[in-house]
């Protein structure tokens, strides 16, 4: 079984004990102060930024949001904590409970996977440590980080495969980035996870002996940190060896773990109230104002697209992931009425033009009402497919309205001059008596063979709308 | 005018007022003396004398342009050498911090520039402010100057030395359980311990954060209300210290009379007493009564817990404290180390004392896995218990008096027993367990000649009443004016 | 009330990173022997229905928004740092 502990930066302007800029990339050590350097005299004060982004993380997990919390500290040395002790903690977190929702991959791409629960043992509130950058002979040590508010949020030991830890990982980070909570990027540490993973043999009802695994500081490691464990594990038992309790360090660029320390040298972190602090009170109205504040999670949102839009899951699983895409979306699909095919052009071309150009959706050209505008184009003929893609680079390029493009370039449909056109169908028509016997017999798409050749006696540039009812128009009079 | 270095404040600022000394003069009288005597009782870590002498000149211009900041202004004031003044050394009289100088300024500092003081000297201290003699000091112990073989008291022995010696005009020191008071006591001299809260602890180096508070020592009580008031109020820096609308306590003074109810903790004058302190404070207590004050007796029965329930949490938040000093970002690095833990466990061997490893080690043991329940949860607990037992009294009388201290000062290295030491604290520790406000005031002379001071203990952030009743006190009797022949 | 024999300085002295002397061990572990003793009669009291007391006072809700204030400069945080090397303080090489 699979437990995940899950550190994850507070997007904050200061730090969460202590009032100097938080940041990262900065030079080192010139975002610190007496605070964060642990220097003689310094004390804490609360950030209320950092308590409120708790709160509403608790909110939107489900979570029970504790009426009282307070602080504790975690005793003990290492040079990346400046006061050697941190602040954390311990008996009273700020969340208990709750559940983060996963989706597991389903049978084919097209095809929604099972759907399920992870329960959450508890979210608290601490203080990030300093960074240590290891040379050959010594360490450095850089404080700009220390101080940076940082959830731990716990989950019980339920997962079952580096698969759902994925899909926990994946579903929890969405979570923390659609709640303004976090930019979760873990590139820059902004995320963090270490795993508790223990086996149980088939037909075994206790657990087996928990093996902490730190260091999986990449979504990928994180999936392949725990399959090596298992396999570890697994290989230990099958000759004839004991789990030992200890903690493990992944390497991900080797694909290796080995042991930091065996239980026997688990640390004790002397925790006590921390003096410095008083404790936090939060009651009803202060919750009913973060909850006003919580927005609509990506699997609830993925629900509501597949029933509301009746859009397919491959659309609805890509927009939901992030939360302007999909508000992108909403606006785009409102506008213009068709929500598939607005759907198709922000999943298939504005997702590429977006990748290939590197821009982020924000600072894309193409907004909503563009985009709405493109889709009706097309919906009612007067654009055609090949010709709106034209016309869609062309306005993720300049920002033009599609319809000052399609003027301008000559890619709008050919106009309507009926007679030639009823002209084409009825020579199409004429041409194949076999298509016309199959129609009359109640075989509808037979149509689709008169619509070929009258496309190409227009060369391509007819409006098919309007093929498409001059064809049935002709055909009921037959 | 004659005697400069003996004057309280409200005569040094009357005369600086009416020109008739100036601060740089005033200034340059406690230097002189600092010299003269500070290699006897060595009160001070360090001094700057080009500093102080730049800030009382800055004093003087802004008197003469009609810009003075009030008692204050111009007036020597020196502080413990564990509240940090950018620029200024920070010892804590530990050689873990021997070459330490402050970035920064404690809040405190800041309202002392603030009110124009002139910031004089790194006063001496017991190590950490760990101890009740200023013995614990890696600068060598500080000397009483009413007896040159005895402690001052501490652990703001230096503080108290250092006025009483006439090298300075006013002091601040910290008292965690009783490290104002104490040296007040055995100094002869008005030492008040503010109501947890009420001073701002930024800038402190903290010993014990849930007892620790910064308080003043004076000549009399109006120049500890003056203080006082420059260092009392809420700091957004400090997330104990207290939302209190601050008084005007100088002002207060005049205008609280009494008479008061005065309650006589029982528990404070049993066996161990001595006997001569024990009458001191009985005339005190007639003194009152002859001044239409209702007396009566009160019981604080868990009062035999204090002094288990201090060690426990004073160690215990010590220990955690104190884990900072390892010698990696600032203060005391062991040149010979093997690895990263050898250099924690000799920087910090090397750069700590006796006494303040002591106190560690049981800080550590009293919190750790197994016994944090036994301990130092159960001393939070009696704490609470201990707290009630003053809150209850309070609900029949005003303020309590006691004797500060059980014994009058003792001599250089006669008690070499933790224990003993400890027990000296026992009138005093109660009081920060509690958070209330207390100040001890000259009451007497020992046959010897030791000073002997009494304690008030007043009700939370009620100083404008602790202080009146301490000033009846102090103008019916002449304890305060007399001074040590140095 | 947990018994002072318990008391292993060795063990005791390794958490709070002291490195003590022989001598130092055999006094303080007599000299805290005392005191844990004299501490013993703390299991007396009934402390069963008493809240315990972090604070002397207990105020809750002490924050500050989250406006970032100006910090020390590199040269303020470093200037007391008993080694350092490209405005980082060199500590011996962390295993861990």
């Amino acid at each position: 079984m699979i437990g995940l502990e899950v550190h994850v930066q507070i997007k904050t302007c200061s730090k969460v004990f202590t009032r100097v800029a938080t940041g990262y990339g900065e030079p080192p050590n010139t975002l610190t102060d007496p605070v964060v350097l642990g220097l003689p005299g310094a004390l804490p004060v609360m950030n209320k930024a950092a308590l409120d982004a708790s709160i509403k993380a608790g909110l939107l997990l489900g979570c029970e949001i504790a009426p009282v919390c307070k602080w504790d500290r975690k005793n003990y040395f290492y040079p990346d904590s400046p006061k050697n002790y941190q602040i954390s903690q311990y008996d009273q977190p700020i969340c208990l409970g709750g559940s983060v929702e996963i989706e597991l991959p389903g049978a084919a791409r097209n095809l929604m996977g099972e759907h399920r629960q992870v329960a959450l043992t508890r979210i608290h509130l601490e203080e990030d440590v300093g960074k240590l950058n290891h040379g050959a002979t010594d360490s450095l040590i850089d404080f700009n980080r220390a101080g940076t508010p940082l959830m731990e949020i716990v989950s019980e030991p339920v997962m079952h495969s580096a698969e759902e830890a994925f899909a926990y990982l994946t579903s929890l980070r969405a979570t923390m980035i659609y709640g303004g909570i976090s930019d979760c990027d873990m590139e820059k540490g902004q995320l963090r996870c270490d795993a508790n993973i223990s086996i149980r043999p088939v037909g075994q009802t206790t657990l087996g002996t928990k093996v902490e695994l730190k260091n999986l500081n990449s979504i990928s490691y994180v999936s392949a940190g725990i399959a090596h464990e298992i396999k570890r594990q697994i290989g230990v038992l099958e000759r004839g060896g004991t789990i030992v309790q200890e903690t493990r360090d992944f390497d991900g660029t080797t694909g290796t773990s080995q042991s930091l320390r065996s239980k026997e040298m688990a640390h004790d972190y002397r925790y006590f109230p921390d003096p410095d602090l008083m404790p936090v009170k939060i009651d009803a109205s202060w919750q009913d104002r973060l909850r006003a504040d919580c927005p609509e999670l990506p699997f609830p949102k993925q629900r509501r697209f597949l029933e509301r839009y009746q859009i397919p899951f491959t659309l609805a699983s890509v927009l939901i992931w992030d939360r302007g895409l999909a508000d992108y979306f909403e606006e785009t699909a409102r506008l213009c009425g068709k929500p598939q095919m607005a759907g198709n052009w922000i999943v298939n071309d504005l997702l590429r033009e977006l990748g290939a150009s590197g821009q982020t959706l924000a600072q894309s050209k193409v907004r909503p009402s563009h985009l709405a505008a493109l889709v009706q184009l097309v919906d009612s003929g007067a654009v055609l497919t090949n010709a709106a893609k034209e016309i869609f680079i062309a306005m993720f390029a300049s920002g033009e309205t599609p319809g000052a493009i399609a003027e301008r370039s000559g890619l709008k449909a050919a106009p309507a001059d009926t007679g030639e056109l009823e002209q084409w169908c009825r020579d199409a028509i004429t041409a194949s008596p076999k298509a016309l016997a199959e129609f009359k017999a109640g075989k509808d798409s037979a149509i689709n063979a008169f619509k070929g050749p009258v496309m190409k006696a227009a060369k391509g540039k007819a409006n098919p709308k309007l093929v498409d009812e001059t064809l049935r128009r002709l055909l009921a009079q037959m | 005018m004659a005697d400069l270095i003996y004057q309280p404040i409200t005569q040094l600022a009357a005369a600086l007022d009416a020109k008739q000394i100036s601060a740089v003069e005033l200034t340059q009288a406690v230097i002189a003396r600092t010299k003269a005597v500070n290699g006897r009782l060595n009160a001070f870590n360090s001094f700057d004398e080009a500093d102080a002498l730049a800030q009382a000149g800055a004093s003087d211009a802004r008197r003469a342009a009609g810009q003075g900041r009030g008692a204050l202004d111009g007036i020597p004031v020196g502080l413990k050498d564990v509240i940090a003044v950018q620029g200024q050394p920070l010892t804590a009289s530990s050689r873990m911090l021997a070459k330490f100088v402050s970035p920064y300024d404690a809040t405190v500092t800041q309202q002392l520039k603030r009110a124009g003081a002139v910031l004089w000297g790194r006063l001496n201290c017991d190590e950490f402010a760990m101890g009740s003699s200023t013995e614990n000091s890696a600068f060598g112990p500080a000397v009483n100057p009413w007896d040159l073989t005895r402690v001052p008291g501490g652990s703001s022995g230096g503080s108290a030395a250092a006025l009483a010696a006439g090298t300075t005009v006013a002091t601040l020191g910290s008292d965690t359980g009783g490290s104002i008071r104490q040296p007040a006591a055995f100094c002869g001299l008005v030492g008040l311990k503010p109501t947890y809260g009420l001073v701002s602890r930024f800038g402190l180096v903290a010993f014990a954060s849930s007892l620790d508070q910064i308080g003043p020592f004076a000549r009399t009580v109006e120049d500890a209300a003056i203080v006082l008031g420059a260092i009392a109020g809420h700091d957004e820096r400090d997330s104990t210290s207290y939302r209190a609308t601050i008084p005007n306590y100088r002002a207060e003074l005049g205008g609280r009379r009494g008479p008061w109810k005065l309650g006589i903790p029982k528990e404070y004058f049993a066996a161990g007493l001595d006997p001569e302190i024990g009458a001191a404070v009985e005339r005190a207590i007639a003194f009152y009564r002859s001044q239409g004050c209702e007396v009566k007796p009160v019981s604080l029965p868990h009062t035999q817990y204090c002094l288990d329930t201090y060690y426990i949490i004073a160690t215990a938040e010590a220990s955690s404290n104190l884990a900072r000093y390892d010698g990696i970002r600032y203060g005391h690095r062991a040149a010979q180390a093997s690895d990263l833990v050898d250099l924690y466990a000799r920087s910090r061997a090397e750069g700590f004392g006796a006494e303040v490893k002591r106190r560690i080690i049981l800080g550590t043991y009293v919190l750790s896995s197994g016994y944090y329940d036994a301990y130092y949860l159960r001393a939070q607990k009696v704490r609470t218990l201990i707290r009630e037992d003053f809150l209850r009294a309070y609900q029949e009388v005003d303020a309590l008096l006691t004797p500060t201290s059980p014994i009058p000062a003792f001599k250089i290295g006669e008690k070499s027993d933790p224990l003993a030491m400890y027990l000296c604290d026992i009138y005093t520790i109660g009081v920060n367990l509690a958070g209330l406000p207390a100040l001890s005031v000259p009451c007497g002379f020992t046959s010897g000649g030791l000073p002997i001071g009494m304690q008030l203990i007043g009700q939370p952030f009620n100083e404008s009443g602790l202080l009146a009743i301490a000033q009846a006190y102090e103008r019916a009797h002449d304890w305060h004016t007399r001074h040590p022949s140095l | 009330m947990s018994q002072p024999t318990e008391f292993n300085i060795d063990h005791v002295a390794q958490l709070a990173r002291l490195a003590l002397t022989p001598t130092e061990k055999a006094q303080f572990a007599q000299q805290l022997g005392d005191v844990l003793h004299h501490i013993e009669q703390l299991g007396k009291v009934d402390v069963s229905s008493v809240e315990p007391a972090a604070h002397a006072f207990a105020v809750y809700n002490v924050w500050a928004d989250d406006i970032p204030q100006p910090g020390l400069t590199v040269d303020a945080a470093l200037q007391n740092a008993p080694a350092q090397r490209d405005h980082m303080i060199v500590v011996p090489k962390v295993v861990e």
